[in-house]
């Protein structure tokens, strides 16, 4: 593996590691306002944070698709 | 009796059924060996695989039992949506490994993968067991969902006559599964994930704008089950419980048998890593699946005398069959119904092929101390996906539903003990083949141990630190003594001078990318 895969594995698995720890830090988003069109924050931001999820992987794999 | 949603059902089942046989001359292939049955060729290109991997991921039994949960918990049930958005970056970094491997050295299991990196038939048959029990449970519920659905449609007749529906179900999909193996659920996905697509869209439309909005359904739910509760001097609260049921959940999901074998059936290590990304879309639908829980609290969906006897039998189960009965037409709570009963139907296929190549391939051919031939491989495959359907039913028409819950609870915590031996696995060879079947076993006693403790009702287990109480993932707390035992027992094992059993993997194996290598055996 050359330096600058490296690079981007890390850079690659610290982002996995931000998702991950909002995703299961619940008093950062146990909550019920702001509301969106009368969702509470708890629900709208996890329906939210899935497609944050979804970007990291997209993301991700470009990252690592590049040679 | 709802007769126009049963003749919509009963059209779109046929129509399915026809799909499940004809999919044998699909991309086809000699269904006389194992790859091409079990694997479909390993020929599936990202769109087949996402909507293969969404309709064995998604079961009927999640659709059914989530907004169940959350219609009679509250924000607790909500975990499914963290548990399946996180499940893909951990995939995405681990699981190419598995494909690229498996491709490799034409593993269909991940138990073909443990033995072969670990040199310990002990602990690849310990992977194969475990697959095996964890699935079987699984299985079971998928029917559950379908007796649901039935009994929605107004077949309320009990005893065996009542069960009459659901064998005839059951032996049709047994039948194709049997003739078509693999290329069956994957045809049959596509069309389960658009009903399921276009039920979701109906139910978000409809309902809320019939009911004033999203602020008028939230505003029915009581305030207790609105959020989670954290800790504080009233109790421990249940925030733990929801992080923790999350992570676990999605680490262990593929370490099922019926995820690995929707992975490795991808054409390429490219083709698994884009629908890591692609796949959360089915994630989204959830949790909009997830609100229905609510919409049915907001609609009083309990309160309908039509739904008293189904209540009393299904439970919470019942409450989204009965909303679409409320709020939909006729005709497409029809459709609703197919969708939940074909979502049934691809799972429970796919499990029982998985369960079939682990028996035939990590058990079996142990067994009998030989190799065998290709044919006589598949052959054994597609009798033990029948043995495995009919176990199943017969665990379902004999056992309180009660039961099959549980198991499915505990294979949860006994599918995640498999974790060091395939997740570590694919990385590192620095455990010892006995350290990792010693570790299995503390986790499967610790695991099973925190279960009972609950008298099987919950798999939260109150664990005690030093006078603070933390609720947690009983399956996610037993991992982590499985890995503490395997590492100690290595560290011992080194001591003792012990020899590690043959690594035949390459690290080079581990990065392949499939696309064009000398693989394509036509």
């Amino acid at each position: 593996m050359t330096a600058s895969a490296r690079t981007r594995r890390s850079w690659i698995g610290l982002l996995f590691l931000v998702v991950t720890v909002v995703a299961l830090w619940v008093p950062l988003y146990n909550r019920t306002e702001p509301a969106l069109a009368g969702m509470p924050f708890f629900y709208w931001f996890q329906i939210a944070w899935i497609v944050a999820g979804a970007g990291a992987v997209a993301l991700a794999y470009a990252l690592s698709a590049r040679r | 009796m709802h007769w126009t949603a049963t003749i919509v059902f009963a059209l779109l089942f046929v129509l399915v059924t026809v799909l499940g046989f004809a999919a044998a001359r699909w991309r086809r292939g000699n269904l006389a060996q194992l790859e091409e049955w079990g694997l479909a060729g390993r020929r599936f290109g990202t769109v087949v695989t996402w909507f293969l991997l969404g309709g064995d991921l998604y079961t009927a039994y999640t659709l059914v039992a989530v907004p169940a949960l959350v219609y009679g918990a509250g924000a607790i049930g909500f975990f499914a949506v963290p548990y399946t958005m996180l499940v893909y970056p951990f995939v995405f970094l681990v699981f190419p490994r598995l494909w690229s491997v498996s491709h490799r050295h034409g593993f269909i299991t991940a138990s073909d993968f443990v033995a072969a990196r670990f040199g310990s038939p002990t602990l690849s048959v310990v992977v194969a067991l475990t697959g095996i029990i964890a699935t079987m449970p699984y299985i079971a519920l998928q029917l559950v969902g379908i007796e649901v659905v039935i009994a929605g449609l107004g077949f309320q007749s009990t005893g065996l006559l009542g069960e009459v529906p659901l064998i005839i179900a059951f032996a049709v999909l047994a039948a194709y599964t049997y003739s078509s193996g693999l290329r069956a659920p994957a045809l049959i996905a596509l069309v389960k994930d658009v009903l399921i697509y276009v039920t979701v869209a109906a139910a978000v439309i409809i309902i809320p704008a019939r009911l004033g909005g999203f602020g008028a359904i939230f505003s029915a739910v009581p305030r207790e089950k609105l959020l989670l509760t954290l800790p504080s001097a009233g109790g421990p609260g249940n925030a733990s419980a929801y992080a923790t049921l999350a992570l676990g959940s999605a680490l262990a999901l593929f370490l099922y048998p019926h995820a690995v074998t929707g992975l490795l059936s991808a054409r390429s290590r490219h083709v698994v890593q884009r629908n890591m990304a692609l796949l959360p879309a089915y994630s989204i639908v959830l949790a909009f699946i997830a609100l229905l829980g609510y919409m049915a609290l907001a609609t009083h969906v309990q309160a309908n005398p039509a739904h008293t006897a189904l209540f009393e039998r299904y439970g919470a189960n019942f409450a989204v069959p009965a909303l679409f009965l409320d709020q939909f037409p006729d005709w497409f709570a029809g459709v609703a119904f197919a969708a939940l009963a074909i979502g049934a139907l691809v799972p429970a296929a796919i499990m029982s092929i998985a369960a079939a190549n682990l028996f035939t391939r990590n058990i079996w051919r142990g067994w009998r101390g030989r190799s065998m031939g290709m044919a006589e491989e598949a052959q054994t495959a597609k009798l033990v996906s029948l043995l495995v359907k009919v176990g199943a039913l017969a665990f379902i028409i004999f056992l309180p539903m009660a039961y099959a819950i549980q198991l499915q609870l505990l294979g949860g915590i006994w599918i995640i003990q498999t974790l060091p031996a395939i997740v570590l696995g694919l990385f590192t060879r620095w455990f010892h083949g006995r350290a990792l079947v010693a570790g299995w076993l503390a986790g499967m006693v610790v695991g099973t141990g925190m279960a009972a403790a609950q008298h099987f009702q919950s798999s939260v287990f109150p664990l005690r630190l030093d006078g603070l109480v933390v609720p947690g993932y009983a399956a996610l707390y037993a991992v982590i003594v499985n890995l503490v035992v395997s590492a100690l027992v290595t560290m011992g094992m080194d001591l003792l001078g012990a020899e590690r059993g043959r690594d035949i993997t390459h690290p080079d194996d581990y990065y392949l990318s499939g696309a064009s290598s000398s693989q394509a055996v036509a």
